[in-house]
């Protein structure tokens, strides 16, 4: 499972986690993530911005 | 500090313990709004004049435009070691929290005056404006929370939003207006040629749209319907549909329609904000389609110390833009974003004037763009008549 982090605030997307409250259940993988998806925190930033995040 | 070359050494000695801010104080300046309700009536009952009930709109649209032209600018920033520490100082957190419990005492005493208080109407009215004036104000505080990832400060944005009737704001603000500032999609940025009337309708009902919206997205994504219990926009509306019931349980009737005029009056406070927060500017699309990312650029900013304090440093906005989670006392000075000719009190005076406005305003977006109007977000309506009038650029 891989984690992936918001360029600008920090934000960290993790698939084992997933978004609950955003409606991606925990083990959601980021694939399945919809690209206009925004960052839930900072909506500067869009999914495609997203960088993987070490660990 | 004399010496450039002292500067980072001299920086890298600042801590908490050097380093002072010198607006800590004036933050609790801030909650002289949700007492205005108190502070008419002691004024009312000092002097015997009845005029006082029209405290509110006074403080905000004469004291604070004067107190802004007389106390000026502040453009300094804390320094950038600090800015950590500040966020993490709870004293500034508990400023905006302390906000909510005086902002319903407020309301509650309102309720009582117009109900038992022997108001006359005009009387009632004068206080129906003080209460929107605090309405609209608990709005910038429920933006301040609204936009902090823990829940509880979260959870007190929706409640702060309750007087007004505006829920579903911090869902359109955070995730729909951040995301579309300073484009044509962004119900809430206004245009070029367009007057604060214009706006004021397209903002109500596109700003509505869109919460709605993304809610109802958020919600089918995880399985639900948007008519369900978890939709926060109904929420939050169903805090002010208890709140409203109650207040006319226990105080009758006559509060209803007083109440819903300060709910209209602070949602419009609001709006007349976002009219002049962002008015003209426009991020450019990329070869790729998308918006190029916000830039201090595309906000108007003032330094103006009193309506800054008033305000939470909203006024500050290219900064919040850039870093929309930050706290209020953290805010910095950004030197390339365009800045308005007098803080946001002042310039909602103007902003009611369309003409007035034109004349102040319009000039200085296009001097923001070197002179090119195609390169401002122009009102498509009165797209002729703008480019007819400030030349084909």
């Amino acid at each position: 499972m891989a984690a992936w982090r918001c360029p600008g605030c920090g934000y960290v997307y993790d698939e084992e986690v997933g978004h609950p409250r955003e409606g991606f259940a925990a083990g959601t993988s980021w694939s399945e993530v919809p690209d206009d998806w925004h960052c839930p925190d900072c909506g500067i930033y869009d999914k495609v911005d997203f960088e993987l995040a070490d660990g | 500090m004399e010496a450039a070359t002292h500067a980072h050494a001299v920086e890298s000695e600042l801590n908490p313990a050097t380093w002072h801010d010198p607006k800590r104080y004036a933050w609790l300046l801030g909650l002289i709004v949700p007492l205005l309700p108190f502070i008419a009536w002691g004024l009312v009952a000092l002097t015997g004049l009845g005029v006082f009930w029209f405290y509110g709109p006074f403080l905000v649209f004469v004291i604070f435009p004067l107190l802004d032209l007389a106390i000026g600018m502040d453009a300094e920033n804390p320094p950038d070691s600090i800015i950590k520490w500040l966020e993490q100082d709870r004293y500034y957190r508990w400023c905006t929290y302390a906000f909510i419990p005086l902002q319903y005492v407020g309301l509650v005493f309102a309720c009582w005056l117009w109900a038992d208080g022997g108001l006359s109407t005009v009387d009632s009215i004068g206080l129906v404006l003080t209460m929107g004036m605090v309405s609209g104000i608990a709005i910038n505080t429920a933006h301040e929370l609204g936009h902090k990832r823990a829940d509880l400060e979260r959870w007190l944005s929706k409640v702060a939003l309750a007087q007004s009737g505006y829920g579903h704001f911090f869902i359109e603000h955070n995730r729909g207006h951040h995301v579309r500032v300073a484009t044509p999609e962004d119900p809430a940025s206004a245009r070029l040629g367009e007057s604060f009337w214009a706006f004021l309708p397209r903002t109500v009902a596109g700003s509505l749209r869109s919460a709605w919206g993304l809610e109802r997205a958020r919600l089918e994504r995880g399985g639900h319907s948007a008519w369900s219990i978890h939709n926060d926009i109904l929420q939050a509306w169903a805090m002010t549909v208890v709140l409203f019931a109650a207040l006319t349980a226990v105080f009758g009737p006559v509060v209803l329609p007083y109440l819903v005029g300060q709910a209209v009056l602070g949602f419009c406070l609001l709006e007349v904000v976002n009219y002049l927060e962002h008015y003209g500017l426009l991020r450019e699309k990329r070869e790729d389609g998308r918006y190029e990312r916000c830039r201090p650029a595309h906000s108007w900013n003032s330094n103006n110390v009193a309506s800054n304090v008033l305000l939470y440093h909203l006024q500050r906005h290219s900064d919040h833009h850039a870093n929309p989670t930050r706290r209020y006392q953290a805010l910095r000075h950004v030197e390339e974003a365009p800045q308005l000719p007098t803080g946001y009190a002042g310039m909602i005076l103007i902003a009611v004037v369309p003409p007035l406005w034109r004349r102040v305003m319009d000039h200085r977006l296009l001097d923001h763009y070197g002179g090119e109007v195609g390169r401002a977000n122009v009102e498509p309506r009165v797209e002729r008549r703008v480019r007819a009038r400030y030349g084909t650029a």
